[in-house]
């Protein structure tokens, strides 16, 4: 317990993206201290990349945006970014955190967030945001709407770690923010209950031998696909493709990519990847008219409120070419990408003569969500996602008390799963609080 | 270290260069294939019914023959290691299956010899840097193709071969002799098989593209490591030609022939006389002769 041993009424959320923010807000809200923990150097994630959502077609950065900055302001809630979590002590009412908060060589206390250092900063490499697509700089934030808005030196792409000179960011920050000294460090939180929202991940294109290997430069996952349609993406919101930036005429998209998949990939479904394709589709010939998209799908599972009318409404509308079956090659011939499907409705084998491709790859959970769930002492399935105390009437519980899941962690989720799980688990630990 | 060694119907007559040509070969590499007595046809298709005992016991009366006489056996041709392979796992794997077909054959195989491709005995045993080290004549400037067919590697989790989606053991093989390993997207499509048998358009289908392919991406020859293979897409080129009259013949070879040239042996030795397509002004002008 805390001082005095009384029962300590503030969580710790692990995890920043719609369901850590969510949870967060809600707790916040209710009254209670929060502290949010983010790996990454700011808060919303895989939201963020996200250029529209289904099935309203919201524009994902107009949502999510809001919810950043009340994150940031909220004067409950106290932002630990870039700082993941070293060990864990303790039981529900006093638990003892310690968190490893990483050097990003800018004293963040002084940083003003102007992105001079930014601009000038002389090293680009491809962009993990951007899915490999844009360039981003070896300082840099997220993204222009980053929460916090201040940088990180990656040191495996800046010239001073690596070449040991340049120093431009140092030359040109007007508060003398940078420290090319700064070490990790260590601190310690103490709170009464943990949700964890870590999120989840894609399996990587480069998994699927079939697909090329990741070696087929116009064949893109679905992340990658927001991105291009994304205004603050790599294209400004233009749907170019990769290689030469052309707009491509001929679009395939092929759902199930590594789900459903038992003998070589994951068997499960992954939930969002029906709706996410019919949505990049759509958004697709929204931007190119003369364009035709096709989907290769083995079902269309639309469960969702408005999903089904959305899918509809793109086949009967839009004239998005749904064809079921599978894809079990894709080559480069020439400045085309060759697919070669099966329409199993007819019985045909496919070809397609394609611009690009993009590849509605599987949900998986995060590499490092095992060894978080290890520090905790919480369980996770044979996929790496995080396990819940009872299937159906307990939700959002471990089988540690005080320790609550909420989003894609648990499991594949879409927004309004994801943000219902994460106010759900916000909402137990009140439950929780206001018991002691 | 000698190999026991099946040479399979076709190898005994219609690609008697593919058979010669690795005897020869091997002696220059420092082994001798051992042919297996009293041997007999593999079966020539691994069956899908799972309760088609009967179609098992070709493949498995070869193998416990082997067995009798080593601990490994070596083919060349691409169909029979499909089906002896697939036949010994399936022999290793399941008791029941095993039980009967040793009923059946009278022997009492447990599955425990090792089936190789003579590619995997290079690969693994020789080396290709060390096979490099050998060559006495590289195949400099010739762009050939590797065409690998589907036999060698399909079903990947019983022949486990190379990649199952982008194998390049053959092209590695191929960079070894010093020629120019060509990649084209159709090196694993299937040839048409014994649709050429049945329905002959089909086959000639496949032929075309995957030639097609490979002329379209620099190929000057073509490399076979299977007999079937090698008669849908060098035997019936003519049939090509004759729907496709832009179509420019190409030859075949079997990867043996490349090797025994590679090796020093006399052009004369290797058999060209049973390949459709002659390969000899493409190896004159390459100047390999």
């Amino acid at each position: 317990m805390g001082e005095n041993g009384a029962f300590i009424k503030r969580a710790m959320v692990i995890g920043g993206g719609i369901a850590g923010i969510s949870a967060s807000i809600d707790l916040g809200n209710g009254g209670y201290e929060v502290v949010l923990v983010e790996k990454l150097p700011s808060i919303g994630g895989r939201m963020l990349q996200l250029s529209e959502t289904f099935p309203t077609l919201d524009c994902a950065q107009c949502t999510l945006t809001p919810k950043t900055v009340e994150t940031g302001q909220h004067p409950r809630i106290k932002l630990l970014t870039y700082s993941e979590v070293d060990s864990v002590q303790g039981k529900a009412g006093d638990f003892r955190v310690r968190i490893r908060r990483k050097a990003a060589y800018v004293d963040w206390e002084k940083c003003t967030g102007c992105g001079l250092c930014q601009q000038k900063c002389p090293s680009k490499n491809p962009s993990e945001f951007d899915r490999g697509m844009g360039l981003g700089k070896a300082i840099h934030t997220l993204s222009p709407q980053a929460v916090p808005n201040k940088p990180v030196i990656n040191p495996s792409q800046c010239r001073y770690f690596k070449e040991k000179k340049c120093r431009v960011c140092e030359k040109v920050c007007p508060v003398g923010a940078i420290d090319y000294e700064q070490q990790d460090r260590f601190v310690e939180e103490r709170v009464g209950a943990i949700i964890t929202a870590v999120g989840f991940d894609l399996i990587p294109k480069e998994s699927f031998g079939e697909y090329g290997y990741g070696n087929v430069p116009d064949v893109i996952d679905g992340l990658a696909f927001e991105r291009l349609n994304s205004a603050s993406g790599p294209t400004t919101g233009e749907i170019r493709r990769p290689s030469d930036g052309k707009i491509p005429k001929e679009v395939v998209f092929i759902q199930c990519t590594g789900s459903r998949d038992p003998d070589r990939y994951m068997p499960y479904c992954s939930r969002v990847c029906c709706m996410y394709t019919a949505k990049h589709a759509r958004l697709y010939k929204h931007k190119v008219h003369d364009g035709q998209a096709y989907i290769f799908y083995m079902d269309i599972r639309s469960t969702g409120k408005g999903y089904e009318e959305f899918i509809q409404q793109g086949m009967e509308e839009e004239g998005i070419l749904y064809l079921r079956g599978r894809v079990s090659r894709i080559f480069r011939d020439g400045e085309k990408v060759v697919v070669w499907g099966v329409d199993t409705l007819t019985g045909k084998k496919v070809e397609v003569s394609a611009d690009m491709v993009v590849l509605a790859t599987a949900i998986v959970s995060q590499r490092d969500t095992k060894d978080l769930a290890g520090k905790l002492g919480i369980k996770t399935d044979e996929y790496g996602f995080l396990t819940e105390a009872q299937r159906k009437l307990r939700p959002v519980e471990t089988d540690v008390e005080g320790i609550y899941i909420a989003g894609c962690a648990q499991g594949p989720k879409d927004i309004a799963d994801a943000v219902a799980h994460a106010n759900a688990a916000a909402s137990k630990v009140q439950g929780l609080f206001a018991k002691h | 270290m000698d190999y026991l060694y099946f040479p399979g119907c076709t190898l005994n007559t219609k690609a008697k260069n593919f058979d010669q040509t690795a005897r020869d070969c091997s002696r220059l590499l420092g082994f001798e294939l051992k042919e297996l007595k009293n041997w007999t046809c593999c079966g020539a298709t691994f069956p899908l019914a799972t309760d088609n005992i009967m179609a098992l016991l070709p493949p498995s009366r070869i193998l416990a023959t082997a067995r009798e006489e080593g601990t490994t056996l070596t083919t060349l041709c691409a169909i029979c290691f499909n089906v002896i392979k697939r036949t010994n796992r399936l022999i290793q794997g399941d008791g029941e299956k095993k039980d009967k077909i040793n009923n059946f054959i009278e022997k009492n195989y447990q599955g425990d010899l090792q089936v190789l491709h003579y590619l995997e005995i290079l690969k693994q045993d020789v080396g290709f840097p060390q096979l490099k080290e050998k060559v006495k004549k590289p195949l400099e400037g010739l762009k050939a193709a590797a065409y690998y067919g589907c036999m060698l590697l399909r079903p990947f989790k019983e022949m486990g071969f190379d990649d199952k989606e982008k194998p390049t053991l053959f092209e590695d093989f191929l960079e070894a002799l010093g020629a120019k390993a060509v990649e084209f997207p159709y090196k694993i499509e299937c040839c048409g098989s014994f649709q050429s048998v049945g329905s002959p358009d089909v086959a000639t289908e496949c032929a075309h593209k995957i030639l097609g392919s490979a002329l379209k991406n620099g190929a000057e020859a073509m490399v076979s490591t299977c007999p079937m293979c090698t008669f849908n897409i060098d035997h019936k080129q003519s049939d090509i030609k004759q729907k496709y009259s832009d179509f420019k013949p190409v030859p075949v070879f079997y990867f043996t022939q490349l090797l025994g040239m590679a090796m020093g042996l006399d052009y004369q030795t290797l058999g060209f006389e049973q390949n459709a397509v002659d390969p000899l002004p493409l190896l004159k002008e390459k100047g390999l002769l």
